[in-house]
């Protein structure tokens, strides 16, 4: 059956060197105004470019997680074009003899497998970035950004839905992560995305396509996507012709309209770049840079599943971004269980880090600290409440959990002598409670519970409590 | 007699400092003196720093430590950087520019010791072979004011040969060296592609330019040529090679030495005298024991066509960054951001400089491309061949330098195919990245100075220097200033 | 080929040059002599022949990735046209 939608992605990747693609300056996010700058990047004249290894490394390891080929000979070019943010007036990128090409990854959406081509994935170094004055007749150019190297990456006409291109970014930016390569993150700018996308005719041929540029988040792409078919399809139904154009993603608006300035005719005059040599990749070192390769989430997740007994649905959580997965792993120290290390992740671990909007590089918590808690827990000398709680309190500050059971006496009541006085209080204390458990009203035995748990301040073992107080009423 | 000082070469210079006989003060004095008396004449400078020079040469102490070059005052073409000092390349689009670093090569010369006095007029960024276009005004041929000095090193070629200083750095893209110096008869050298840094030369065509030296004598240019050369991190084009002492190591071998004469570079447009002249210089070396031998080199008409594609198409785009926005000056009145680049620009830049933008451009641009620039470099491979073929019968190639000597101001600013066509005989060496020297030979009939220039493999310097030097002591020309009146 | 006179006013644009009337109609003469000249490379047959883009064979040539620290933006700002607070200042670009 023929798609009724054509979606392809074009996704700038910014690598995560330390300097930036052909100078020194850092490229580190968030300085003053033009304060990484020097007079190479902002493009003096006289200065000359002098390629970073391993940004040509990085993208490697992109490319080879994206399944492509890595082509043995590479160049760089020169597109030209005149934008204040771009000081050279031609931006260093990769024509014809681009890094890698032909990849592909297999994305999955409500169970369903499918594949995205890869066209191909250059290198080429970024632009500054404009402020445009709210009333004025001026823009401000601040050329941090200028030269800090990206991985453009290709996709074929593949894609057959914006949910499904909404998937391929999340698993892109995922393996990314993975590599350590990238920390894609559209609100900041180190991945953007544009998108090409046609409808069928009625007559279902493949309809003209429009570019949609202007999206900021995963949600972003899925709806301007999902708006931009709708679109065309009524222009098409109602017996218009689709425009070739650029269109830009209105947030606020959730709409996509035509660009107001329309683009000039660009004429980008690619010629090879003669301040550059060629780059020749032999097998040597490709396979020095394969060796580099991390596990990959595929990988992590047949292996989690076939060591750690864990559910799938778990295995998922914990393998969808690599710190998540490596402090899951640090975690399994001594004879603790996956699974209770597995839980108190994914039921405690992960609510503290989305309170915060933190990652798992935010928290304060070792994965020892965790891995000690869930020992305690597991051998019920603390309550699964006090294990919620101190996970809680180090998220926040950190601190050696076993000393801190210790200092505050937290250990957990499950010796049926220390708690039947406290038992004894508690039916005399709530007569009606009683009352009501022995006519069949099983929901007050929770209460009851509940009442243990205060007069000895979480301390006591429920599940022990509960089989006393059943005994006992 | 004081001015004559800067007569005497480098050598000498070196030798007369370190046994006290001259001062550094002296020196420069001498240097201002015959700025006074000789550049309102042929204005080869576009910025002179007498001052700070003299300033400079009281503190220098011209011990063998402080480098070979310690109190010698030498002159830098206009588009080399030099931290805090104006750079303008010769146009108005860098008026007042001052880079905040310097030039590798310009640093391997301070470090030399050298002290730079000024800034030596150029056509307007490197573009043209008369130093008619620069906006600082023309410069005139000191042997006959009423002549171009050549380009578009024109003004450090002229300031050698009016002896303000005994040496000059500038560049050569398609020829900017080498017919400057022959026309103003003195020495220029085109080192091989990458063995001099272009690290702050301000580029024209970026896989063509190379920095070199314009000298009155042999032992100079391979001097200097020493100084400036070697590895440089800054530029990913410049050879990782030793660099061998050539100065100290001339030693004329005229024994089993096989010369090459492509007939090319002897035929129709190039003036009977200047072929006459050079074919004795390469008798001369026969005489010496040199061989002799044919050699063709079949692309030499169409490589001055491919040059001016492939240096015009890069040039479009290395000046595509003069817009006004981060350095020098910015149109008073325009109406948006393209009115504000496209009025700086066309303020900014001069006639030939528009023209060849223009050029370049279309070279590049879509449906263009596969017929010129593609086409230009394909022919450019050819043009590698045709010099690999003839190496393999010679050792080097010896030719005329220029089709004619020095011509007449404003005869060809207007034309510019004929004034393209100057560069015939020197740009293919630049399109094949090979090493060539000129040195002047002899004097035509009007007494122009008519010189020969000797191409040879890739980094094969010091064999360059070695047989320029012989014919240099062979031929009826003597190093000297050109006899201007004050 | 020639340049015709639309060309010449689409290359000056693409080169961000504003030329009068009669800059336009000399570089349109003289782009066409300086055309008929730079053909002389059909005269050369090329067939499967590969272009040269650099004179001298030299491949992979890097730098590592270490940051050197930028010197401070300040002196470039005041040399610049315009610029306020740590900003170049260009006219508005619109990007609506
Ligand atoms: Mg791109
Ligand atoms: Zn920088």
């Amino acid at each position: 059956m023929k798609n009724e939608i054509v979606i392809g992605l074009e996704v700038h990747v910014q690598l995560k060197t330390k300097s930036k693609l052909f100078c020194g300056c850092s490229t580190e996010f968030g300085a003053d105004p033009n304060a990484n700058t020097c007079p190479v990047c902002m493009g003096w004249p006289g200065t000359l470019p002098v390629l970073n290894r391993r940004a040509v490394e990085f993208g490697m390891l992109a490319a080879l997680s994206l399944n492509c080929e890595i082509n043995q000979d590479i160049k760089f070019d020169r597109k030209n074009y005149f934008y204040p943010d771009l000081p050279k007036a031609y931006q260093i990128s990769q024509y014809d003899m681009p890094l890698a090409e032909e990849g592909q990854v297999e994305v999955e959406l409500d169970g369903e497998k499918a594949v995205v081509g890869i066209e191909r994935l250059h290198l080429e170094e970024d632009a500054g970035k404009l402020v445009h004055s709210t009333a004025g007749a001026e823009s401000y150019v601040d050329y941090n950004r200028t030269s800090v190297p990206l991985a453009e990456i290709v996709t074929k006409p593949d894609i057959t839905s914006p949910e499904q291109a909404e998937v391929f970014l999340r698993s892109l930016k995922q393996r990314m992560e993975y590599l350590e390569v990238s920390d894609c993150n559209m609100e900041e700018g180190s991945l953007r995305c544009d998108a090409n996308l046609s409808v069928r005719t009625p007559e279902g041929e493949l309809g003209t396509k429009t570019e949609v540029k202007n999206m900021n988040s995963f949600k972003g792409v899925r709806k301007a996507l999902a708006y931009e078919a709708q679109r065309q399809k009524k222009v098409l139904s109602s017996g218009g012709e689709v425009v070739q154009e650029t269109r830009l993603w209105d947030e606020s608006e959730q709409i996509t309209r035509e660009m107001r300035s329309k683009e000039e005719a660009h004429d980008y005059r690619y010629f090879p770049e003669p301040d550059l040599v060629p780059v020749k990749i032999d097998s040597k070192w490709q396979s020095e840079v394969k060796q580099c390769l991390p596990e990959m989430p595929e990988e992590k997740y047949e292996r989690f599943q076939a060591e750690y007994d864990l559910s799938d649905e778990a295995t998922q959580t914990l393998t969808a971004s690599r710190p998540l997965a490596d402090f899951f792993e640090r975690a399994l120290t001594g004879d603790v269980s996956p699974r209770s290390v597995s839980n108190l992740i994914i039921a405690d671990l992960k609510r503290e880090m989305n309170e915060r909007d933190w990652t798992i590089n935010d928290v304060n918590i070792t994965p020892e600290n965790l891995a000690a808690l869930a020992r305690m827990f597991e051998e019920d000398v603390i309550s699964s409440n006090v294990c919620s709680e101190l996970i809680a309190e180090l998220v926040e500050s950190g601190g050696d959990p076993e000393a801190i059971v210790e200092e505050r006496d937290l250990k957990q009541i499950s010796d049926a002598g220390e708690l039947e006085a406290i038992i004894d209080e508690v039916i005399n204390e709530n007569p009606d409670a009683v009352e009501d458990i022995r006519s069949g009203a099983d929901q007050a035995i929770g209460f009851l519970i509940g009442q243990v748990m205060q007069k000895t301040q979480g301390q006591a073992d429920p599940g022990q409590a509960r089989k006393m107080l059943q005994e006992r009423v | 007699m004081e001015t004559e000082l800067l007569d005497l070469s480098l050598n000498e210079l070196q030798n007369k400092l370190q046994n006290s006989e001259i001062s550094p003060v002296e020196l420069v004095e001498a240097s201002i003196s015959r700025y006074q008396n000789f550049d309102k004449e042929i204005n080869s400078f576009v910025s002179f720093n007498s001052k700070e020079s003299l300033q400079k040469a009281r503190e220098v102490d011209v011990s063998r430590e402080n480098g070979p070059l310690a109190g010698i005052p030498l002159a830098l073409k206009d588009n080399l950087c030099r931290a805090g000092y104006a750079t303008t390349c010769g146009s108005n689009i860098l008026e007042g520019h001052r880079p905040p670093y310097t030039a590798t090569a310009v640093k391997a010369i301070e470090e030399a010791g050298a002290i730079i006095v000024g800034n030596a007029n150029m056509d307007e960024f490197a573009m043209g072979s008369s130093t008619e276009t620069s906006a600082y005004g023309l410069t005139r041929n000191p042997w006959d004011t009423e002549r171009v000095p050549g380009g578009s090193s024109g003004g450090s070629a002229a300031a050698v040969a009016a002896g303000i200083v005994p040496a000059a750095l500038g560049s050569d893209t398609g020829g900017s060296i080498r017919q400057p110096a022959a026309f103003s008869g003195v020495v220029g050298f085109k080192p091989t592609y990458g063995r001099v840094s272009r690290y702050g030369l301000i580029a024209f065509a970026s896989s063509l330019d190379q920095i070199g030296p314009i000298t009155r004598t042999v032992e100079d240019a391979a001097l200097l040529t020493e100084i400036i050369s070697g590895h440089d991190p800054a530029d990913s084009t410049s050879l990782d090679q030793p660099v061998p002492e050539y100065h100290g190591n001339i030693n004329p071998k005229p024994e089993n030495l096989t010369v090459g004469i492509p007939a090319e570079y002897f035929g129709e447009g190039v003036d009977e005298e200047v072929e006459t002249i050079v074919r004795q210089a390469a008798s001369d070396l026969k005489a010496e024991g040199a061989e002799l031998v044919d050699v063709s080199l079949s692309t030499t008409e169409q490589a001055i066509s491919a040059y001016y594609v492939i240096a015009t198409a890069e040039a479009s785009s290395n000046l595509a960054r003069f817009d006004g926005v981060r350095y020098g000056p910015r149109a008073q009145e325009f109406e948006d951001m393209i009115d504000m680049y496209s009025q700086t620009r066309a303020e900014g830049f001069g006639a030939e400089v528009k023209r060849r933008i223009m050029l370049g451009t279309f070279v590049l641009s879509s449906g263009y491309y596969e017929a010129y620039y593609g086409k230009a470099q394909k022919v450019r491979t050819l043009i590698k061949r045709d010099f690999e073929n003839a190496f393999e019968k010679c050792d080097l190639i010896l030719t005329p330098t220029t089709p004619t000597a020095a011509f007449k101001l404003g005869s060809r600013v207007d034309d510019p195919v004929q004034m393209y066509m100057n560069d015939v005989l020197t740009a293919p060496t630049n399109l094949a990245g090979l090493p060539a020297i000129t040195l002047p030979v002899d004097a035509n009939s009007d007494g122009l100075p008519v010189a020969a220039q000797l191409i040879g493999p890739s980094l094969s310097e010091q064999m360059l220097f070695d047989i320029a030097y012989l014919l240099q002591e062979l031929s009826p020309w003597e190093p000297c200033s050109a006899p201007l009146k004050e | 080929m020639s340049v015709v006179d639309q060309e010449i006013s689409d290359l000056a644009r693409l080169s961000r040059l504003n030329l009068t009337p009669e800059e336009e109609e000399e570089l349109g003469e003289d782009l066409n002599e300086i055309l008929e000249f730079a053909e002389k490379i059909n005269e050369v047959d090329t067939e499967g022949i590969e272009p040269t883009y650099h004179a001298l064979p030299v491949n992979n040539v890097f730098r590592e990735d270490e940051v050197r620290p930028s010197p401070s933006p300040k002196p470039a700002l005041e040399n610049s046209a315009d610029s306020v607070d740590g900003y170049f200042v260009v006219p508005r670009v619109i990007e609506e």
